[in-house]
């Protein structure tokens, strides 16, 4: 159990925690404000973290100047699957969504010159060159650590990473009281009743999503820096699915459910990772693997069943439906 | 090349068509997206496998027993989840989650069981039929001969039998169908022991089909099947069948080179995707979906 007091170790999960903190307030945002069915949150976390490497590998640009823009193209991304499908009835929009993001993580699969392909980043300029977009941000990462005298650069990350995400919970949490927000949990409740007021309920809709696919990119590009190499794999449909199980732990329809259920979430996640007590001694660590998914699977369905308001959700608020 | 391709589409369009039927009869009968349906089809596949390969029987038996295995699965998950579920009056949202749950759990029992690695059934895979300039594999052969006998079936299932009746029925109007005196939990165990026979079937003609498969082959399924279901419009049987072949046979056409040269093959799934939107855009409620009447 040595790793489990190794401070590197929680500073990592705390660092994904973030991560997945920055992911999952998108879906707050289309689920828990706007009750946008949103099954393809990575596909747009890939759009952020591919436009960022591969502006700053082939386009030569600042990591200052490519890091907004990747949150830009997250959004653009949003309204563009938007347009066409928000229309749809939300069990239609959902799947629609889930084809979204692997028709992404097909083509950074397959468009080898344009992503670095199966590979991943490591092949973005090329066969045997073997790439870095995250230069800049080491040097910012060492600057920071200087500025605060810490060493390690996993507690700097760890800084950095909660940094941000507390200062977008903290937006997120003001939006959701302003009229804006007001329209949004209107048109989750009663579209038709929103609409009949003369609100613009589509261009609502359309801008929760932008907004929403905008966070993911910004989580796509921490975890990309955090990685410092990423591929197509990285993307699989599992991640959203672990963002709508952290929204659902923490709570649909609470801005700030969002960084427990991750916190939760994270720790789950890696405290499986170091079950040494029979049964799962006799397991080698390929199938503790298996466990540690089916151990989360089984997490969803019983929260499903137990605690559909999650663990600070409130019931009048908001109850899965 | 255009034929062989048309044959092709046929071949994995029947297979979409069986599965999504499945999917699609569970969300008419009881509202739930049945996300875990992929995974059902890859367990259906690998009990096959067991019985073919481990138990040494011949591949019809493997087949039969992995589609008796999957209905006995889908009534079981019922009891002890679905129907809970249903009592407590859970909405869309929290079935669809339960299903991902549901899901993920059978894919690692998989890997836990059978591992990671590509399998095969024992059968010949050099076998090849020629009929004019068409060449057939014999999985191709037998997934015709037996998607073909199963779309029928089901298709006179639905249209003649009583239970059939009930079920469009019960899809069509809910309330209507309850207060007209239909017992909705013998409908609700028919649709299930359907939708797990389909899966099983459906999975162990499309590991066949592609000849090798792993644990993760049945979520790589699972979304042309939803492509078809929504393509048919969500909750219509016969829509399914259709959306399923039409999926199949377009997919497969998208690389002749007749048609502007061609798609690359890596880009199939794209390409039912995208039938899928385009078809979205201008039928919303899929091609045989009614309206959305308020």
């Amino acid at each position: 159990m040595s790793v489990l007091s190794s401070g590197e170790f929680w500073a990592f999960v705390g660092v994904m925690a973030g991560i997945y903190t920055l992911f999952t307030l998108g879906l707050q945002v289309q689920f828990g404000l706007a009750g946008l069915l949103n099954f393809g949150q990575v596909g747009f976390m890939a759009i952020g973290a591919y436009t960022m490497a591969i502006l700053v590998v082939k386009q030569g640009w600042s990591m200052w100047l490519a890091t907004p823009l990747a949150v830009v193209a997250a959004a653009a991304a949003g309204v563009l699957v938007g347009l066409p499908t928000l229309r749809l009835r939300g069990d239609y929009f959902a799947i629609v969504t889930i084809a979204f993001s692997e028709i992404v993580r097909w083509v950074a699969t397959n468009e080898d010159g344009l992503t670095g392909g199966s590979q991943g980043t490591i092949n973005l300029s090329g066969e045997g060159v073997a790439t870095q977009y995250n230069g800049a941000w080491e040097r910012f990462q060492g600057w920071v650590g200087d500025q605060l005298h810490i060493a390690s650069k996993d507690v700097v990350m760890l800084i950095i990473v909660w940094t941000a995400a507390l200062v977008l919970l903290w937006l997120t949490a003001r939006l959701a009281r302003t009229p804006w927000g007001r329209v949004l949990r209107a048109i989750r409740e009663d579209e038709d009743a929103t609409a009949s007021l003369g609100k613009p309920v589509f261009r609502y809709r359309l801008q929760a999503l932008a907004l929403g696919a905008a966070f993911a990119g910004l989580a796509g590009c921490f975890y990309a820096w955090q990685f410092s190499f990423f591929g197509p794999d990285d993307f699989q449909p599992l991640i959203t699915f672990f963002g709508w199980m952290i929204l659902i732990l923490g709570g649909v329809g609470r801005v700030w459910a969002v960084p427990v259920g991750a916190a939760v979430f994270g720790f789950l996640f890696a405290a499986t990772r170091f079950f040494d007590f029979p049964p799962f001694s006799y397991l080698d660590s390929a199938d503790r693997a298996y466990v540690r998914l089916m151990v989360i699977g089984l997490v969803i369905v019983l929260l499903v069943v137990f605690r559909p308001q999650g663990i600070l959700g409130r019931r009048d608020e908001m109850v899965l439906e | 090349m255009f034929l062989q391709l048309l044959v092709n589409g046929l071949v994995t369009g029947s297979v979409y068509a069986i599965a999504a039927v499945g999917v699609s009869l569970v969300y008419g009968i009881l509202r739930l997206v049945n996300f875990a349906y992929g995974d059902m089809m890859a367990l259906g596949a690998f009990i096959a496998y067991f019985a073919n390969v481990t138990l040494g029987l011949p591949m019809v038996v493997a087949a039969l027993v992995a589609m008796v295995g999957m209905a006995v699965i889908s009534v079981a998950l019922d009891v002890v989840l679905w129907r809970p579920l249903r009592m407590r009056r859970a909405g869309f949202m929290s079935l669809f989650l339960a299903s991902i749950g549901v899901a993920l759990v059978l894919r690692q029992a998989i890997l836990l069981v059978w591992g990671p690695q590509n399998r095969a059934y024992d059968v010949d895979p050099f076998k090849v039929y020629v009929v004019g300039s068409v060449r057939l594999s014999l999985a191709q052969v037998v997934t015709i001969v037996a998607a073909s006998t199963a779309i029928v079936a089901i298709g006179v299932f639905l249209a003649r039998s009583p239970s059939g009746r009930v079920m469009r029925a019960m899809a069509d109007d809910r309330v209507l169908a309850q207060i007209s005196g239909i017992d909705v939990n013998r409908v609700i165990l028919v649709t299930w022991i359907i939708s797990g026979l389909t899966a099983g079937l459906a999975g162990v003609l499309a590991a066949l089909v592609q000849s090798s498969f792993d644990a993760n082959f049945g979520f790589q399924l699972l979304l042309p099947v939803f492509a078809a279901v929504v393509l048919g419009g969500i909750g219509s049987a016969y829509g399914a069948l259709a959306g399923g072949l039409v999926l199949g046979v377009a997919t497969e056409l998208s690389t002749w080179e007749g048609f502007a040269g061609g798609v690359d093959p890596v880009y199939k799934p794209v390409v039912a995707f995208s039938v899928l939107i385009v078809a979205l855009l201008l039928r919303p409620q899929g091609l045989f979906g009614r309206a959305r009447v308020v």
